[in-house]
């Protein structure tokens, strides 16, 4: 059972708008408890010449799911360790629980359980023993840690794996350990890595709904991710990262509010036509994109754009009608796709 | 909903040490996954190092000190070609065991089993896992030089109670090798240059008047020889064997002493280069 933080049973309900950006950015006020437990401002990281991390400010409310979207380096794993005080910023403020990681590292890690991108259970210790020793370097007793251990595999699906080597076990078994493992000290901020790639379907929605359960509980959720679907699902709020910078703010439906249009035509011409074929479509809806597989038009009603499209004479291989999603957000923001 | 309540407890207390910037004065965890490690997975590499000076011992002392004969043992006595050789291995173990532990060993875990990352995702500091890790090393150090030391013992090398003091002095030594070798390690980036360490332990373990007496170098050697920590240990450990201490004696302790005192703050001083990037 993972307990409810007071933080969030008092106040707030999370944030749900890109209008939170414009409320104080406050450190924590010296009494009573922070009105955000995560705040960075200006958060930067090079690596020598290179800036993984250029610059980003954003604040989390207590009980939120906050998602960091964006495509293979665009810095998200850089900004989670520096979260979790792993890695030293260059420059800029951050401050976790109204702690500075880089000077109280152990103590900043004491409220969050880590999902890191790659699993790194300890091979050399059985699955529970990964859970129990995990526990240990929290501090926490062992008279605390058998029982949560117990109930930890059962929330991971993992008891008839108890005493099973971690080399045993499957891909997502792994994944789901290495959750079950984060939550042993009870953290009030959960940061997960790309919790679901490499899994396969059916293991991502058991992972979801066990994220949901504990977002229900009132632990806040700091998620990064290359899915858009994973972002919809699970944050109530998320930044939009490229290349070390954020490109937009807000909720997935207000990002797509924002940046798209409701519908999306989806039209394949086949590969030599789709890249000629945008002169001939001009002015259906509101936006095209010619990517080299398909040809996507952004209108508010994607039947009647599709209509318009035939009565223009023209006949796509295939055409879809969809809604706009979080991928749609980011083709716009950043003109490349987040998955290639 | 009693267990609810006692778990909220004790996840609070655990929140609400003591915590230093790199600390969390929680050593004791990182020992007791070591232990548990050991026990469920690594006791035959465990026992392989056990093994190492028993057979250079018997190869050595008992093959080629039937040539040799007796030699003179600190102080002047006549000692037996293997009595005069175990102390040294004993000392070259400690080495070799500390350095591992604390290098290669280090190196991997940080590299490549990820363990490190791990710890450090949770309210370990570096500090408590580097002080976990040598204390580990230390222990089994202890162990290695109380089984060659009963392994002497059966072999007929001790003729004094003094030589239960070699344990003791194993440990020490094992401590100057174990704190410098993490330092060390904090410096090596790829496996090239960790091999530079046995680079450098290799000529070490030979020529620190391990198998023959100091005296046969010029003067110039002996005094480069009497710089390396070895020669120290091995010296240490060949006057306990045998009860006849010298003002050389407190020399020896001094200079590990002072070698641990070195390592630590090495060590310490770049903890975050070991263990946070």
């Amino acid at each position: 059972m993972i307990r409810v933080p007071e933080l969030v049973s008092k106040e707030e309900s999370p944030a749900k708008e890109a209008s939170q950006k414009d409320a104080s950015v406050s450190s924590p006020a010296e009494s009573g408890p922070p009105q955000y437990v995560i705040t960075a401002e200006n958060l930067t990281k090079r690596y020598g010449d290179v800036v993984a991390v250029d610059g980003i400010s954003f604040s989390v409310p207590a009980g939120e799911a906050f998602g960091l979207l964006g495509p293979n380096g665009a810095g998200k794993s850089t900004t989670m360790k520096m979260i979790g005080g792993v890695s030293q910023r260059t420059s800029g403020s951050l401050s976790i629980m109204g702690l500075d990681p880089d000077q109280n590292g152990p103590e900043v890690r004491a409220h969050l359980g880590v999902v890191p991108q790659q699993d790194n259970l300890d091979e050399e210790l059985k699955v529970r023993d990964n859970l129990l020793v995990y526990g240990r370097y929290f501090g926490l007793p062992m008279s605390y840690l058998r029982p949560k251990a117990d109930e930890l595999l059962e929330f991971a699906q993992l008891t008839d794996k108890a005493k099973s080597k971690v080399d045993a076990l499957s891909g997502g078994m792994k994944r789901r350990l290495t959750i079950a493992r984060s939550l042993i000290n009870e953290p009030r901020i959960l940061l997960l890595d790309e919790p679901t790639t490499g899994l396969d379907p059916q293991a991502r929605h058991i992972l979801w709904d066990r994220l949901f359960r504990l977002k229900e509980q009132g632990v806040t959720l700091i998620l990064t991710t290359h899915y858009m679907d994973e972002a919809e699902q699970l944050c109530d709020r998320l930044i939009v990262v490229d290349k070390g910078r954020i490109m937009a703010e807000g909720s997935p439906a207000s990002l797509i509010r924002e940046y798209s249009t409701r519908e999306v035509l989806e039209l394949r011409f086949g590969s030599e036509r789709n890249a000629t074929v945008g002169t001939e479509l001009e002015g259906i809806g509101e936006r095209l994109e010619t990517l080299p597989d398909r040809v996507l038009i952004y209108a508010h009603d994607g039947e009647a754009a599709l209509e318009e499209v035939s009565a223009r004479g023209l006949h796509p291989v295939t055409s879809l009608v969809r809604r706009s999603s979080l991928e749609d957000v980011f083709l716009r923001l950043t003109g490349r796709s987040l998955v290639d | 909903m009693s267990a609810l309540t006692t778990s909220h407890s004790a996840t609070e207390a655990a929140r609400n040490r003591k915590f230093g910037p790199l600390y969390s004065r929680n050593v004791r965890a990182v020992v007791a996954r070591g232990l548990m490690a050991t026990k469920s997975s690594n006791w035959m590499v465990m026992l392989s190092g056990f093994f190492e000076p028993v057979l250079y011992l018997i190869s050595m002392g008992v093959g080629l000190g039937a040539i040799v004969g007796t030699v003179q043992g600190p102080g002047g006595g006549e000692i037996s070609y293997a009595a005069y050789i175990a102390p040294a291995l004993l000392a070259v173990s400690a080495m070799n065991g500390a350095v591992y532990d604390s290098t290669w060993n280090v190196f991997f875990k940080m590299n490549f089993a990820k363990l490190y990352q791990g710890m450090l995702y949770t309210s370990l500091g570096p500090l408590d896992v580097a002080m976990g890790e040598i204390f580990l090393a230390l222990l089994r150090g202890l162990m290695y030089a109380t089984g060659f030391t009963a392994v002497m013992g059966l072999m007929g090398l001790i003729t004094t109670p003094w030589a239960i003091l070699m344990i003791p002095a194993a440990v020490l030594i094992a401590f100057g090798f174990a704190s410098f070798g993490m330092g060390i390690t904090s410096f090596m980036k790829t496996f090239q240059q960790m091999d530079w360490i046995n680079f450098f332990m290799l000529p070490m373990f030979l020529f620190s008047a391990t198998f023959y007496p100091l005296s046969v170098y010029p003067q110039y050697i002996q005094w480069l020889i009497q710089a390396m920590p070895l020669w120290h240990g091995v010296e240490l450990l060949r006057q306990i064997s045998v009860g006849i201490f010298t003002p050389a004696t407190a020399v020896h302790v001094g200079y590990y002493l002072v070698m641990i005192a070195f390592g630590v703050l090495l060590t310490t001083g770049r903890l975050r280069r070991l263990f946070l990037k």
